[in-house]
């Protein structure tokens, strides 16, 4: 025997395309071959600006420029290369920095001086310098404030795009978080084993399973609320916490008891959307569903000390099998979205039930604050 | 010939109801028993009951659905023909993929007519040629081949366990794995046989499994693992049965069908 069909399902990913965003940045070659380019650029600009202002011929000028600027450039290029080799810095870090700048300048300095000499077939800038302090400061001073404005033209360009590459990883992050968190609210196995419930009501008992796709859609609309952060009344996460657990009573039937307990006074409490979904999922998928007699799930809310505290407990198979992946997941993720929200000022505990109905019990405790 | 009986193990009440509908209406001639609503009731059921169609949903509370093909493939009555399977599953990639490696067929939920009749067109045509040329024997060993492969299929494997810690009273025994000669499944614990003595641990044989070097402990049961260089010999039965001796130890420990073929003279 051989089945011929089979089927695979994957979620959408959103995040392809912010991953396309980074892959399609050029070169390291290309990037390199650019800068020369501009810096040769600066270069010609800066020759014939001496040109204008002082009449010497504008090849021998863009000679002492080139020469000097592409060696500066060359020297800056290769150290910081070298200096932050490994890191994801921009630049050297301390002293180093404009010690490199100092040093390249220096060094471009006597190589543009030494071509631009040779150019101009073997007279010596150097002699005549020493005859002339004046022009000396003043070809040091240019020498100086080209690089500065070249440098600093490079470097606040490679900010920018530290500072963008920065914002791309943080929108990554914050959809990476959002997804994980619709995969974990909308478990395939859950919604697959749904749907194959209201397949067949469909035909047996429509107006069941109107109201069966009623609690799915408030559910799954929920969840998508959940993923964009915010927060609800107390009184909406009880009832959609019921539509969930309407659902999964439709597929365990009687093996599945559910009691929610709010109080009236609680109920404009806001909490962030389906808090609790994930303490519910696991009391059923790893407390109740392996017990083969099934059990009750008890979700209540109670005032206490200026706090809120949400609990959900189960009289499933308990805590002693060690919790599975997913379950850890559920747990860390609510942890997560606790200490996002309110810092320390909010816990979650997971403990074995106290009393003789056995299972276990989550709590959560919040800071209270009201509805918006 | 007689029709043909079928057990649905679903939990799932509502689904349970629709298969079995489906079925029925299909297959007009299809007797069902009793719908068992996890696992455990599945396995007593289909050894009792000896059905000809087994339809096995995986996630059932007890035993999942694997499980209770691989009891039923190590339990089964010499010389009686094995229920052909058909695994139920809404949503299992690797359940999938190892039931298309070991050709065992499956039906997704939900149950699609057209499909489940492609299956009843096969699992028909399976009985007839069991009807012209009844052989149950081999009926068993081409199930258990192909239960092996689920078996064998690979799974996640956990870091290596060195020391079990075992409670007795108020006292914490350290049993290196090395020193195991066998772990045996005892409901919700597992006994741990060393020369000396046995000692419970709570864990079942399924959790522990993974945390045991693979090539040093050999499952030979589904409710026994046992350390391969304490195994002294493999004694066939007429019924090609293996029971295993044990170096410095009296139990005999026997050899579920699946396993058999791990003990071959080199």
């Amino acid at each position: 025997m051989r089945a011929s069909s089979s089927t695979a399902f994957a979620w959408p990913n959103p995040l392809n395309s912010l991953h396309d965003l980074s892959a399609s940045s050029p070169h390291p070659l290309w990037k390199w071959l650019r800068r020369g380019l501009t810096v040769a650029g600066f270069c010609v600009a800066i020759a014939t600006l001496l040109w204008l202002m002082r009449g010497n011929p504008w090849d021998v000028d863009l000679v002492y420029s080139l020469g000097t600027g592409m060696t500066t450039w060359a020297m800056i290029e290769g150290g910081i290369s070298l200096m932050t080799h490994g890191s994801d810095k921009q630049w050297p870090a301390g002293w180093r920095g404009p010690a490199l700048l100092l040093v390249s300048i220096a060094l471009g300095y006597v190589v543009g001086t030494t071509l631009g000499d040779a150019y101009r077939g073997g007279v010596s800038s150097w002699a005549d310098w020493r005859g002339s302090p004046r022009a000396f400061a003043s070809y040091i001073a240019i020498s100086l404030a080209a690089s500065i404005v070249v440098t600093y033209y490079f470097f606040s360009k490679g900010k920018a795009q530290a500072q963008a590459t920065r914002l791309a990883a943080a929108e990554r992050d914050a959809a990476e978080a959002k997804l994980a968190m619709l995969q974990s609210q909308i478990e395939p196995h859950m919604l697959f084993n749904t749907l194959a419930n209201l397949r067949v009501l469909i035909a047996m008992d429509p107006p069941r399973a109107q109201a069966m796709l009623d609690q799915l859609i408030a559910f799954l609309r929920a969840t998508l609320e959940a993923s964009r952060g915010g927060s609800h009344s107390l009184n909406a996460e009880f009832a959609r916490i019921g539509d969930y657990l309407a659902l999964m009573q439709i597929r365990m039937g009687a093996r599945l008891e559910a009691r929610l307990d709010l109080p009236a006074e609680l109920a404009q409490m806001a909490v962030p959307p389906l808090l609790l979904q994930p303490l519910v999922e696991n009391a059923i998928k790893h407390g109740l569903e392996p017990k083969v007699d099934g059990g009750r799930i008890d979700v209540s809310a109670r005032r206490e000390a200026g706090a809120l505290v949400l609990t959900v407990r189960d009289t499933g198979v308990g805590l002693e099998a060690p919790p599975a992946d997913g379950a850890r997941f559920g747990l860390h993720q609510v942890r997560e979205r606790l200490a996002t929200l309110h810092g320390d000022a909010a816990r979650l505990s997971l403990d074995p039930a106290a009393d003789a109905d056995g299972g276990c019990v989550a709590i959560i405790h919040l800071p209270i604050t009201e509805a918006r | 010939m007689t029709a043909p009986l079928a057990l649905i193990a679903e939990d799932e009440p509502l689904l349970a109801q629709h298969l079995r509908g489906e079925l029925a209406r299909l297959w007009p001639e299809l007797r069902f028993t009793e719908t068992a609503g996890d696992g455990h009731s599945a396995l007593r059921r289909a050894l009792a009951q000896r059905p000809d169609i087994l339809l096995l949903d995986i996630r059932m509370p007890g035993m999942s659905g694997l499980e209770v093909a691989q009891a039923l493939a190590e339990d089964w009555p010499d010389g009686v023909n094995f229920p052909l399977l058909v695994f139920v599953t809404a949503y299992d990639q690797y359940a999938l993929q190892a039931f298309e490696r070991s050709a065992i067929d499956y039906v997704l939920k939900p149950v699609q007519a057209e499909r489940l009749a492609q299956t009843c067109e096969r699992l028909r045509s399976a009985l007839r040629q069991r009807a012209a040329a009844p052989n149950p024997d081999d009926a068993l060993q081409a199930a258990v081949q192909q239960l092996r492969g689920l078996v064998d299929a690979p799974r996640p494997a956990a870091p290596a366990l060195q020391v079990l810690q075992a409670s007795a009273g108020d006292v914490i025994h350290l049993v290196p794995v090395t020193e195991v000669l066998y772990f045996e499944a005892a409901d919700k614990y597992v006994r741990v046989i060393t020369a000396e003595r046995e000692h419970l641990i709570r864990t079942s044989l399924r959790e522990l499994q993974p945390q045991l070097d693979a090539h040093r402990f050999w499952q030979i049961h589904r409710g026994t693992i046992v350390r391969c260089d304490a195994i002294a010999t493999a004694t066939r039965d007429e019924s090609g049965r293996y029971t295993l001796s044990l170096r410095g130890h009296p139990d005999r420990l026997p050899v579920s069908r699946l396993y058999a073929h791990l003990f071959r003279a080199m």
